[in-house]
C-alpha cells in the first residue's frame, strides 16, 4: 500500500518489532517512530493527515487508544482527520501479561467517539482487507486486531465491505454474531451444534461501527435466537450494540444472549486458559448456544399454551 | 473611521493600532458574551498582532491555501482575540464577532477549525503542539517553505502531552517550527511559580534541543525582530518565551488571577475601554 500510494504513513509508538522495521527501511520518508509517546503520536498523526496524508497509527493494546484518547476524539475525530488507529492484540491475546495489556474496553470506548468507524478483523484475510478498505475511505477508524496466527476462516474471494457484515455459514436456529478474535471459535462451535443437529448461522460482524442492522433485522426475522459473541467486555462492544438495535425495534422478537468478558479485571494465565475460564471457547459458545434455545423452547412452549388457554377462555 | 488592517503587511504604527484595536473588540465580545479568559487574550495580542501583522504568509481570499503558514492557537481558551484578529484581517465579516459565544454563533468559546482562518480546534490544553509537529515533519520531508507557529500558555506548559512534543521535534530537528510560550505567569487558580514550578523554563526547552530566545511580549519591535529571524539555529526548532503581563492593557486587569474568568460588568467595560482608547 504505501508503495502503491506515498500519502501511506505509518507512526507507531515504539512497539512493533520485528514487523515494523522492514516498512521504515524501504519507506523512510513515510515511517515515524514516536517514541514511547501515545497522545504525541496521536496528534502528530492528525497533524500529518490534515496536510493531506493517509496515516496509520500502531501500537499493542490500549496504548493506541486509551492512552491517548482525548486526541483520538479532538485530533483525529473532531477534525475529521484521515487517521486509521491499529491495535494489536484485541481482548486477552497478552494474556499472562495481565490486565494491564488486555484490550477489553477498546470497542465500547472507540464507537463511542463522533466520526469513528471501528472495525475488528476476524482473520488474516479481514486483516488485509479491512486495512486496504479503511485506507481508501476517508477519515477516522479504529482497526482491532488480534496477536497474529489467528486461522485463516474466509476464502480470498470473499466480499469484504466495511459496515457489511459477512455471512459465513446460513442457518436458521440461532445466529450467531461475532467480531474480530472469536472468529474461528464461532465457526467451530456451528460445526458442532450442527452436529446436534442445530442449524447456526454465522455473522462475522467485523464492522461494528457503522453496525450492519439489516443483517440483525434479517437475523431476528429469520432465526429464533441470536448470540453475540466477542473477546471485549459485555459492556458497550458488539453485543450491546446489537442489544440496542434489537430493543429499538419492536418487530425483533428473538432470544438474545451477549457472550463477552465480565466487567472485571482478570487472573493471570494464557490466553486459552483465560478465555476458557469466561466461557469464551468452542465448548462455551456451544452450550450457550444450546441452552438459548432451550429456554427459547421453553418460553414458546408455555406461550402456546396460555395462547390456547386465553382463546379457549 | 475604522481602520484597514487587511492588507498583508502592516506599518509600525498601524501595528499599535492594530493591537489597540483588537484588544477593544475582545473586550466587547467577552463582555457582551459574559466569558472568561480576558486576561489570557490580553496576555498574547501583541504577539497575535505581530504575527498577523507582519510574520504570517496567510491569506484571507484563500484561507485553505497549501503553501500558507500554519498557525496553531494551542491555548484554544483565547480564541476571542484570535477571532477578532481574523475578523480584521478579513476572513470573515466583523458582525460574527457580536455573536461570540451566543445560541447558534459561528464563533464559540474556544478555538474551532470551522471559522475561517483558524487552522485547528483546540480547548482541551496540550494538543496543538503535536498537531504543530505532523504538520512541519510533512513539511520538512517535501522540503515545503511554509512554517508552523504554535502559542502555548504557560499553564499549558503543565501537560505531559506538551513534553513528549518538545522531545519529538527537537529530535526531528523541526527547524520549521516555531513555538511561542505567553509566559503570563498565571495559570487558573494562581502564579504558575505556586501551582507548578515551570522555572528554569528556557532551560528545560534547551535541554531538549530548542534553540530559545526570551523577550518582552509587548515590545512590538522586539516580537518582530525575533520572530523574522526564525530559525535561530539550523537543525533546531525555535522556540520565544514571550515575557507577558497577564491583562495587559487595563490597568485593573493586569497581573490579576481574577481576570482569568472574570468578565467584565458594564461598568468594568467603560473602564477598560476608556483605559484602551485613551493609549496613542
Amino acid at each position: 500500500m504505501a508503495e502503491e500510494d506515498d500519502r501511506v504513513c505509518l507512526v507507531t509508538g515504539d512497539l512493533g518489532f520485528g514487523v515494523v522495521e522492514p516498512f521504515a527501511t524501504q519507506f523512510p520518508s513515510q515511517f515515524v517512530n514516536a517514541g514511547v509517546a501515545e497522545q504525541n503520536m496521536t496528534g502528530i498523526a492528525a497533524g500529518m493527515a490534515l496536510c493531506g496524508k493517509i496515516v496509520f497509527t500502531y501500537s499493542i493494546a490500549n496504548f493506541p487508544t486509551l492512552r491517548c484518547l482525548e486526541q483520538i476524539r479532538n485530533d483525529v475525530c473532531y477534525h475529521g482527520a484521515n487517521v486509521k488507529i491499529v491495535s494489536v492484540g484485541a481482548g486477552l491475546a497478552y494474556g499472562a501479561l495481565g490486565s494491564s495489556h488486555h484490550a477489553t474496553e477498546d470497542i465500547a470506548v472507540m464507537r463511542a467517539l463522533p466520526e469513528m468507524t471501528v472495525v475488528a478483523a476476524g482473520d488474516p484475510i479481514e486483516t488485509e482487507m479491512a486495512t486496504r478498505a479503511l485506507a481508501a475511505r476517508e477519515g477516522a477508524a479504529y482497526l482491532r486486531l488480534g496477536r497474529s496466527g489467528e486461522p485463516v476462516v474466509h476464502s480470498r474471494s470473499v466480499d469484504f465491505q466495511v459496515g457489511k457484515a459477512i455471512r459465513v455459514a446460513d442457518g436458521d436456529d440461532v445466529t450467531l454474531i461475532t467480531t474480530g478474535t472469536m472468529l474461528h471459535a464461532t465457526v467451530q462451535a456451528a460445526r458442532q451444534l450442527a452436529q446436534e443437529g442445530i442449524a447456526a448461522r454465522i455473522i462475522s460482524m467485523h464492522t461494528i461501527k457503522p453496525l450492519d442492522t439489516d443483517a440483525l433485522y434479517e437475523a431476528a426475522r429469520e432465526t429464533r435466537a441470536i448470540i453475540t459473541v466477542e473477546e471485549h467486555s459485555i459492556v458497550g462492544g458488539l453485543g450491546s450494540a446489537v442489544a440496542e438495535v434489537l430493543a429499538e425495534n419492536l418487530e425483533c422478537h428473538v432470544h438474545f444472549k451477549r457472550m463477552g468478558l465480565p466487567s472485571t479485571f482478570t487472573a493471570v494465565g494464557s490466553r486459552e486458559f483465560l478465555a476458557k475460564f469466561y466461557s469464551l471457547s468452542v465448548e462455551g459458545i456451544v452450550e450457550s448456544a444450546m441452552q438459548l434455545l432451550e429456554r427459547a423452547d421453553a418460553r414458546d412452549d408455555s406461550q402456546s399454551v396460555a395462547a390456547t388457554i386465553a382463546a379457549g377462555a | 473611521m475604522a481602520a484597514d488592517f487587511t492588507q498583508a503587511t502592516l506599518t509600525n504604527r498601524d501595528l499599535a493600532v492594530f493591537a489597540r484595536t483588537i484588544r477593544i473588540a475582545t473586550a466587547r465580545m467577552i463582555h457582551r458574551a459574559k466569558s472568561s479568559h480576558i486576561g489570557s487574550c490580553f496576555s498574547m495580542i501583541d504577539l497575535l498582532a505581530v504575527l498577523y501583522g507582519r510574520i504570517l504568509r496567510v491569506d484571507a481570499q484563500r484561507p485553505a491555501w497549501p503553501g500558507r503558514d500554519r498557525f496553531i492557537l494551542s491555548k484554544g481558551h483565547a480564541c476571542a482575540a484570535l477571532d477578532a484578529v481574523l475578523a480584521e484581517k478579513g476572513f470573515f465579516p466583523k458582525s460574527w464577532l457580536d455573536t461570540f459565544y451566543q445560541d447558534g454563533s459561528a464563533l464559540g468559546g474556544h478555538a474551532m477549525h470551522s471559522v475561517p482562518g483558524v487552522e485547528v480546534s483546540t480547548g482541551s490544553l496540550g494538543h496543538g503542539l503535536s498537531l504543530g509537529c505532523g504538520m512541519a515533519l510533512v513539511a520538512k520531508r517535501e522540503s515545503q517553505q511554509w512554517r508552523v507557529f504554535t502559542l502555548l500558555s504557560d499553564g499549558e506548559c503543565d501537560e505531559g502531552s506538551v513534553w513528549e512534543a518538545v522531545l519529538f521535534a527537537g529530535h526531528q530537528q523541526l527547524e520549521n517550527l516555531v513555538v511561542i510560550v505567553d509566559h503570563n505567569k498565571i495559570q487558573s487558580l494562581g502564579r504558575t511559580s505556586e501551582i507548578l514550578n515551570l522555572h528554569p523554563l528556557a532551560k528545560k526547552w534547551r535541554a531538549c534541543r530548542w534553540a530559545v530566545r526570551e523577550i518582552d511580549g509587548h515590545n512590538l519591535e522586539e516580537i518582530e525582530s525575533v520572530l523574522s529571524l526564525v530559525p535561530f539555529e539550523r537543525g533546531h526548532p525555535s522556540c520565544v518565551i514571550a515575557h507577558t503581563v497577564k491583562g495587559k492593557g487595563v490597568s485593573f486587569m493586569e497581573n490579576k488571577v481574577l481576570w482569568h474568568y472574570r468578565s467584565p460588568d458594564d461598568e468594568e467595560l467603560r473602564a477598560a475601554l476608556a483605559e484602551l482608547s485613551a493609549v496613542s
